[in-house]
């Protein structure tokens, strides 16, 4: 890694300048994470008095668990619903709002502003509007004949979180694609035209394809966001429940470590976690590096 | 665009409403529940339309909250929030500030070390550790305190590594002049790098109050006292009631989302600037 072709020289300074951030990580970032390794190869017993080494007995009880592979299956289908549904009402506003001239700022400025919105309150206006009992969607619902109810079944609750989670989501997506629409040349797109592609031609081979630098890194994106930014939304809702049905990993973690106290496995879980941030983040730098060259 | 289509315009403009009303709906919707009683919302199906308890909810929920749901009042809470999300801003932009200013104008030995270390920090979100993060609050005394709020947030990859490529932008000239003209390593710092950098710093500013203000399960464990809670940690003390009361729980929600919605709209091209440089 570079630096400048000239440089100060500095014994100490360089260390004094570096030490706050340095010294933060390494007490609330790395020592954590180093203990979250250390404990998950540890069993405590019931009182928490002695804890005893256990190997890797910690890992293979998860996959063991029937709990722990519902919460694995619980956290693809919300990652892939939430990012799903996000992507494609972000991209569907882009491309529209992308052909308008003097109306884009306008809509553009109606459209970001949800990102601001913490993803616990996205989550309880959603619980809201969805209350069984007093929201206003269950009683539409209930028009057509179905009875909406997020406390009873499963799937209900999950499509509520996905709906809250993608809610919060749509602006961001939305940026991104805005962003990635505009620097298409426009003189491919009056190219095509003048061969007669029609609009929907020229957005499938055209425009799509020269999105796709964009669509991955936000897929990767939503993916990382779905895993790990929506806790608050599952706890200011559903808290995993009904049975279990909207449990996802990280919501585990914390409800095993704090509530259940099992701290062995609730530590293998981080572990796991972490395996998987490391890899997504990698995902994203590979995929940085190969943008510059596009 | 490159042909003129009135129908299809038109389906853009209804495409587009449409979108902007599914955006706007759940805080509509909220917005109208906090100017109803409670009995007004309970009775049959929720109104569309604005009641007239509105400054009652608001003056209540700012007052005095809702202490049997344990939640101080809004006023208190907003104003905790306020404190956690500057400790963090600042707090990450002063720390990341400096030490891409280490890594970029200075030579020493280990400074890959350093680097790697700061990178590792975007790893391992709170979310993931946060049992033995509590831990070690829990260790050094600092649980129910704005220094256990804010300080472990303050670690910032990101914020690093852009600070980082925009130094590597600055003429090397800057640099030399400076030397020449007898300028140490403070000076430079504050009267040529600080200047420079304002831009980003204010986009970046935006981003991370937006971050810090939105916090949620770290607040949440860590205060037990309803003198440190937040506003949107608070918020979740009044719903996991029984019974909650609807109308004040929505004037907070409204009174929560308003301050990072104001930014987002009155700073909205700092905002964009700082969302897409920070990810990229």
């Amino acid at each position: 890694m570079q630096t400048k072709r000239m440089t100060y020289p500095g014994r100490f300074l360089p260390y004094a300048l570096l030490a706050p951030q340095v010294i933060v990580t390494l007490i609330f970032f790395i020592w954590p994470a180093g203990q979250a390794l250390y404990q998950s190869l540890l069993r405590e017993d019931a009182f928490g008095l002695r804890s005893t080494f256990v190997g890797l007995e910690n890992f293979a009880r998860l996959f063991r668990d029937g709990s722990y592979v519902n919460s694995l299956s619980v956290t693809v289908v919300f990652a892939v619903g939430t990012t799903l549904l996000s992507m494609t009402v972000a991209l569907l506003l882009a491309s529209t709002v992308n052909r308008m001239i003097r109306s884009r700022s306008t809509y553009t400025t109606l459209l970001v502003w949800p990102y601001a919105i913490a993803p616990a309150l996205a989550g309880v206006l959603w619980w809201f509007i969805f209350n069984p009992s007093i929201g206003i969607v269950p009683y539409m619902l209930e028009m057509v004949g179905y009875q909406w109810n997020h406390r009873n079944s499963g799937s209900d609750a999950m499509l509520l979180v996905i709906f809250a989670a993608a809610w919060k989501q749509i602006s961001y997506n939305f940026l991104f694609f805005l962003a990635g629409l505009q620097s298409i040349p426009q003189s491919l797109i009056e190219a095509a035209s003048i061969d007669g592609a029609s609009p929907t031609k020229r957005f499938w081979t055209i425009i799509f394809p020269l999105l796709t630098p964009t669509t991955f890194f936000l897929l990767v994106v939503n993916v990382v966001y779905a895993m790990f930014d929506t806790f608050a939304i599952i706890h200011a809702t559903t808290a995993g429940g009904p049975a279990q049905a909207t449990n996802i990993l990280v919501y585990k973690v914390y409800a095993d470590g704090f509530v259940g106290l099992n701290l062995g496995s609730s530590a293998a879980q981080s572990v796991i976690l972490m395996v998987i941030v490391v890899a997504l983040t990698m995902i994203q730098f590979r995929f940085i590096e190969r943008r510059v060259n596009y | 665009m490159v042909e003129n289509r009135p129908w299809a315009n038109l389906i853009a403009h209804i495409i587009l409403i449409s979108g902007v009303a599914l955006v706007a709906f759940p805080v509509y919707v909220a917005i109208v529940a906090s100017t109803h009683s409670l009995s007004g919302l309970l009775q049959g199906t929720l109104p569309l339309l604005p009641g007239g308890h509105g400054i009652e909810n608001y003056t209540r929920m700012w007052q005095s909250g809702v202490s049997n749901a344990g939640a101080p009042p809004a006023a208190l809470m907003l104003w905790n929030s306020f404190i956690m999300a500057m400790a963090i801003t600042v707090g990450k932009l002063s720390i990341s500030l400096l030490s891409a200013f280490a890594i970029v104008y200075f030579r020493f030995r280990f400074r890959m070390f350093f680097f790697w270390v700061i990178f590792v920090t975007l790893m391992l979100p709170v979310e993931v550790r946060i049992i033995p993060t509590f831990q070690v609050v829990a260790d050094l005394k600092m649980l129910n305190s704005f220094a256990g709020l804010s300080i472990p947030l303050i670690a910032s990859a990101t914020a690093t590594f852009l600070f980082r490529q925009f130094f590597m932008t600055i003429p090397e000239e800057m640099l030399e002049a400076a030397r020449v003209d007898g300028a140490g390593p403070l000076k430079f710092f504050k009267d040529i790098l600080m200047p420079l950098s304002v831009t980003n710093i204010a986009a970046l500013f935006v981003i991370m109050f937006i971050y810090g203000w939105n916090q949620y399960l770290w607040p949440l464990i860590i205060t037990t006292d309803p003198d440190y809670y937040t506003i949107v940690m608070g918020i979740q003390r009044m719903t996991s009631e029984e019974n909650p009361q609807w109308q004040l729980v929505m004037a907070a929600v409204v009174m929560a989302a308003l301050p990072p919605v104001l930014v987002i709209l009155f700073m909205q091209r700092l905002f964009v600037k700082g969302l897409t440089e920070t990810e990229k």
